[in-house]
């Protein structure tokens, strides 16, 4: 036993030249599987959320081979811009456009799929042979920067021979997030409407209550449980409009997609109309 | 793993990203896919500064990740603007200039 721990302890304190050399390969092409199978996973998903997710995961995977290229700075970067701000961002943005914005599978231009894909395996062939030809050789000892650190060497070379570029990148992105400002702001056409004109509004529409909760005399207290009626029936506007579209819910524990709508075609999607006309109008 | 390996995985993650710009029809996807391409060249300046044994690619990959996070903002702000107007997403909604 003491022979043994000796031993791991041995292993693991200084281990093997080739041990190195195996644990980068097997990092390298177990992370390469995955971000490629993730790449085509995100061009086949139909569900804009599962592209991110997707996305997400090659990111995380391209940090890690940064981290073992000897890159661990952009490795950082990668982990903190990409997948925290960027990914973030389009999480947002995808919760504002809607969940439900699924790519519909119908061809708009005919042919375009197949022509999409030849053009990718003949980018592909080319890029193959121009690099198979170009022999990019080993990795090179590495020199002037690395020496002091990957973080020092790169800060050097940002604020001595990229110090232009970098000034510039700040004037990029302040006009970034002007753009940005000037793009989602939306100019207020109507005067902001009083609270007095807000509750005669309220009054005057369809429905002054408030809405019904959801799950209210429901077997299941969840947000896309419907409320059921005093007749058994589910109402739909106890169930919020998104979820309500993305057909999830039926009203029992285990109900179809899609069975509310088909449940309740009386008034319902009346009020549901005028609803959303209310809610369209101030 | 020799820099070689690193640019033919950054060609193949590139070619993904070319393939899925031309098929997807969602503007969100699209952008994901055009992310997908920078990283993909990000990947292969990496491999790069790594068989060169210097820094300088590894400062531009930090330059074109900058690049791409204003890219992205001013991008998901021109389609939330798209979006506001026409309700939809897809890149074919918006053919107002064809007509």
């Amino acid at each position: 036993m003491t022979h043994l721990t000796s031993l791991v302890l041995a292993a693991g304190s200084k281990p093997g030249p080739g041990a190195a050399a195996i644990t980068q390969n097997l990092i390298f092409w177990v992370l390469a599987v995955i971000s490629v199978a993730a790449g085509l996973g995100m061009i086949l998903a139909r569900r804009a959320v599962h592209c991110v997710l997707l996305l997400a995961v090659i990111m995380l995977s391209l940090a890690v081979l940064y981290a073992e290229a000897g890159a661990p700075f952009l490795a950082f970067v990668q982990i903190i811009v990409y997948t925290g701000a960027v990914l973030m961002l389009f999480l947002f943005v995808i919760m504002l456009v809607g969940v439900s914005s699924a790519d519909s599978i119908v061809e708009t231009i005919k042919g375009q799929r197949l022509a999409a894909g030849v053009a990718g395996i003949s980018l592909l062939v080319l890029l193959a042979l121009g690099i198979g030809h170009a022999a990019i050789g080993g990795a090179q000892p590495l020199t002037s920067g690395y020496n002091a650190g990957n973080v020092r060497g790169i800060a050097a070379l940002i604020f001595t021979r990229y110090v232009f570029p970098f000034e510039v990148t700040s004037a990029l992105l302040i006009t970034a997030a002007l753009g940005a400002m000037v793009l989602t702001h939306r100019e207020r056409t109507s005067p902001k409407p009083t609270q007095r004109q807000l509750s005669r509004q309220r009054i005057a529409g369809s429905h002054p209550t408030p809405l019904p909760g959801p799950g209210t005399y429901a077997q299941h207290n969840a947000a896309d449980m419907p409320a059921l009626l005093p007749d058994g029936t589910p109402s739909e506007l106890s169930v919020s409009s998104v979820i309500r579209r993305r057909g999830l819910g039926g009203g029992q524990p285990g109900g179809q997609p899609g069975e509310l709508e088909a449940a309740q075609p009386g008034q319902e999607p009346e009020k549901l109309a005028a609803l959303e006309k209310q809610e369209a109008q101030p | 793993m020799s820099p070689g390996h690193y640019v033919a995985l950054a060609v193949i993650l590139f070619v993904i990203g070319g393939v899925g710009v031309l098929v997807r029809r969602n503007a969100m996807v699209i952008f994901m896919c055009v992310e997908l391409m920078l990283n993909a060249c990000n990947l292969a300046f990496v491999g790069f500064a790594r068989a060169h044994g210097n820094l300088d690619g590894q400062v531009i990959a930090f330059f074109v990740m900058v690049v791409a996070a204003a890219e992205v903002v001013v991008g998901l702000a021109v389609l939330m603007a798209i979006f506001r107007t026409r309700r939809s997403a897809s890149v074919d909604d918006a053919s107002l200039l064809k007509y």
